[in-house]
């Protein structure tokens, strides 16, 4: 049941808008308080790394219990095996919510949007709730739309280069224009840019890199809770108007006033 | 353009008078880039920047945090067979070496594979002489079949396959190749290796572009630093991989910088590489192509190892023999080189985790 101000995703709600990932931290102890003190309600992780074989390994262990897992396809070069993983993910018990992630390319690590469509046609007819990373751009994010994902994640910056939303006009252009949430992934690198994102209408925002290469993850953690939080208080309490100088004392068109 | 030409555009006499010109002037304005060129990088491996090394090793360690984590990835070779036809001055399976020879069985290499699953390996490195006779493309598909069964990720490093040998690989369940050319000076290779298949530079240099043809998701290259003057051999190894990322950026690269350890009553002639050189090839390289993985073997010594872990390895071999069924035979073997790291796998997880770093066993879904 949706009540107060909830983040959507098909039919489920969340009362946190932080999503956070399990990558790149020091141990899976400080992965879990990390994740605790951050808030958040759902948890990525990439696939290759879920270890089914050995339980002191798998980083499914070190989840906090009350999470709803979004595995992602990282590793995924092409569509096709974009959708394997996402089987593969299926069928160890992760649920019926997949990021895909499609990178084609090592050096920027940037999304592949083509292939990203691709798969989220056919893991969202397969009945997945399919969260798609991709590339700012309408018409990829509106076919992605329209292929039955759940929300749109396009990257603020690449991932993990901690350089905040550089792409805010194309980012706000999907907010204006799709209907699904927009959550920002990647490239987040500070709590104030989480903020950022909320106050321009993201839906929520998915951070890893900047809690877990921080000297301090779980303190950061707890910082990036609260910054989405402010981020989004700020949203919906409504800008005023940002003006570029002061009003004039004696507007060039006063006279028009006067003569009524 | 094609790697040959690429190298052919940096000259040995031009990389040397480069590499003296360098000033610290220079080397402090790369400290402050973004982006770093092919210059940048010699720049970086000239005698100049001895004096930075404190400033590349912060650069480094903050760059490689921001690509791959406190994380190292763990994997195991294994020897299945030390028959070679190659007369490689420097190694202990050269054809004329006089050591016992030894070819795994498939129910051998069963074994083998049980030990170092038991221990929770899941990334696999398949190490053999070349011998097309005795380790053909036949033995090294049912070899692979067998791994199978105990290893999420199975990686190559044999002799250079024809791009239809590594589709059978990968076809089987390969997913990365590891080939070091082991010195790109064309004069020293070869004198080094006087005769047999290895003696085709060309055919070398070019194997990892077949194996990504044929569809391998990971390649790793290096040269043997000690055969050759090393800042060159460094340098040429970024060329090499910069080329490979630049022309197939779908696949993983990364390199070693494996140093030369002697072999029984073996190579003499081994121009040392110290552990500070070895250290600023490191960091010029992670600072260079921080997006590129850096494979650190037992060759190193266990301290060492600790202590290069912050500065941008991404993988580490652990729990090592390099003896043909080391892994499940006590008997004394003859071994490819003298490891320095004899520490078993849960050793060397545990010296990661003290170092606030999390071992990574498992980093890769056949599919």
């Amino acid at each position: 049941m949706k009540n107060k101000d909830q983040l959507q995703l098909g039919d489920h709600f969340f009362n946190s808008r932080l999503l956070v990932g399990t990558g790149k931290y020091e141990n899976h102890d400080i992965m879990k308080k990390s994740i605790e003190a951050s808030g958040t309600e759902m948890v990525t992780m990439a696939l290759r790394r879920v270890d089914l074989k050995n339980p002191k390994e798998n980083v499914l262990n070190f989840i906090p219990e009350n999470m709803t897992l979004l595995p992602n396809t990282s590793g995924a070069r092409n569509a096709e095996e974009a959708i394997r993983i996402a089987k593969i993910a299926r069928a160890a018990g992760c649920g019926n919510f997949i990021k895909i992630e499609v990178i084609s390319d090592q050096k920027y690590l940037l999304p592949d949007n083509y292939e990203t469509i691709k798969a989220t046609k056919a893991l969202a007819s397969e009945g997945f709730h399919v969260l798609p990373y991709m590339s700012p751009d309408l018409m990829a994010a509106k076919e992605m739309e329209k292929a039955g994902a759940k929300a749109v994640m396009p990257l603020g910056s690449p991932i993990g280069s901690n350089r905040g939303i550089e792409n805010k006009g194309l980012i706000k252009i999907l907010i204006n224009e799709i209907k699904v949430p927009i959550i920002v992934d990647a490239g987040i690198g500070k709590p104030s840019h989480a903020a950022e994102a909320m106050e321009l209408g993201a839906k929520a925002v998915l951070v890893n890199t900047a809690i877990a290469a921080s000297k301090d993850p779980i303190e950061m953690a707890r910082a990036f809770d609260y910054a989405v939080k402010a981020g989004r208080l700020a949203y919906l309490s409504k800008f005023g108007e940002v003006k570029a100088r002061g009003d004039a004392s004696s507007p060039l068109t006063g006279f028009l006033r006067k003569e009524q | 353009m094609e790697i040959l030409d690429v190298l052919e555009k940096y000259p040995e006499e031009w990389v040397e008078s480069f590499l003296k010109k360098v000033t610290g002037e220079r080397i402090e304005e790369i400290l402050k880039k973004e982006d770093l060129s092919l210059e940048d990088y010699l720049s970086l491996l000239s005698p100049a920047a001895k004096n930075y090394l404190e400033e590349m090793a912060v650069r480094a360690h903050k760059k490689n945090l921001q690509h791959f984590g406190k994380t190292i990835l763990l994997y195991t070779p294994l020897y299945i067979s030390n028959y070679c036809v190659n007369e490689c001055v420097y190694c202990g399976y050269n054809k004329h070496s006089d050591i016992p020879r030894k070819k795994l069985s498939l129910e051998e290499i069963d074994r083998e594979a049980k030990i170092i699953s038991d221990k929770g390996i899941q990334h696999i490195l398949l190490l053999s002489g070349e011998s097309p006779v005795d380790t053909s493309i036949e033995y090294l598909e049912e070899v692979v079949e067998v791994l199978k069964k105990y290893f999420q990720s199975i990686a190559i490093e044999i002799y250079p396959l024809k791009e239809e040998g590594y589709r059978r690989l990968v076809q089987k369940g390969v997913d990365g190749v590891t080939l070091y050319q082991e010195v790109y000076d064309r004069g020293i290779y070869q004198k080094l290796h006087p005769k047999g298949p290895k003696r085709n530079y060309d055919f070398r240099i070019k194997a990892l572009e077949r194996a990504i043809k044929g569809g391998v998701a990971s390649v790793n290259l290096g040269a043997l630093l000690g055969l050759s003057d090393f800042r060159k051999e460094a340098f040429y190894t970024g060329v090499h991989s910069k080329y490979l990322l630049d022309t197939y950026p779908s696949v993983a690269t990364s390199v070693s910088f494996p140093r030369m350890q002697p072999y029984l009553g073996g190579y003499e002639d081994i121009d040392p590489v110290h552990d500070q050189d070895f250290v600023q090839i490191l960091l010029a390289y992670k600072i260079f192509m921080p997006m590129t993985g850096i494979t650190l073997s037992t060759r190193e010594e266990p301290a060492l190892r600790e202590n290069l872990i912050p500065l941008g390895i991404t993988k580490m071999s652990a729990g090592v023999s390099t003896a043909v069924g080391g892994h499940s035979s006590d008997k004394e073997n003859t071994e490819q080189f003298e490891i320095s790291d004899n520490r078993s796998i849960e050793e060397v997880k545990e010296s990661i985790l003290k170092k606030g770093y999390q071992p990574i066993l498992q980093d890769w879904v056949p599919l």
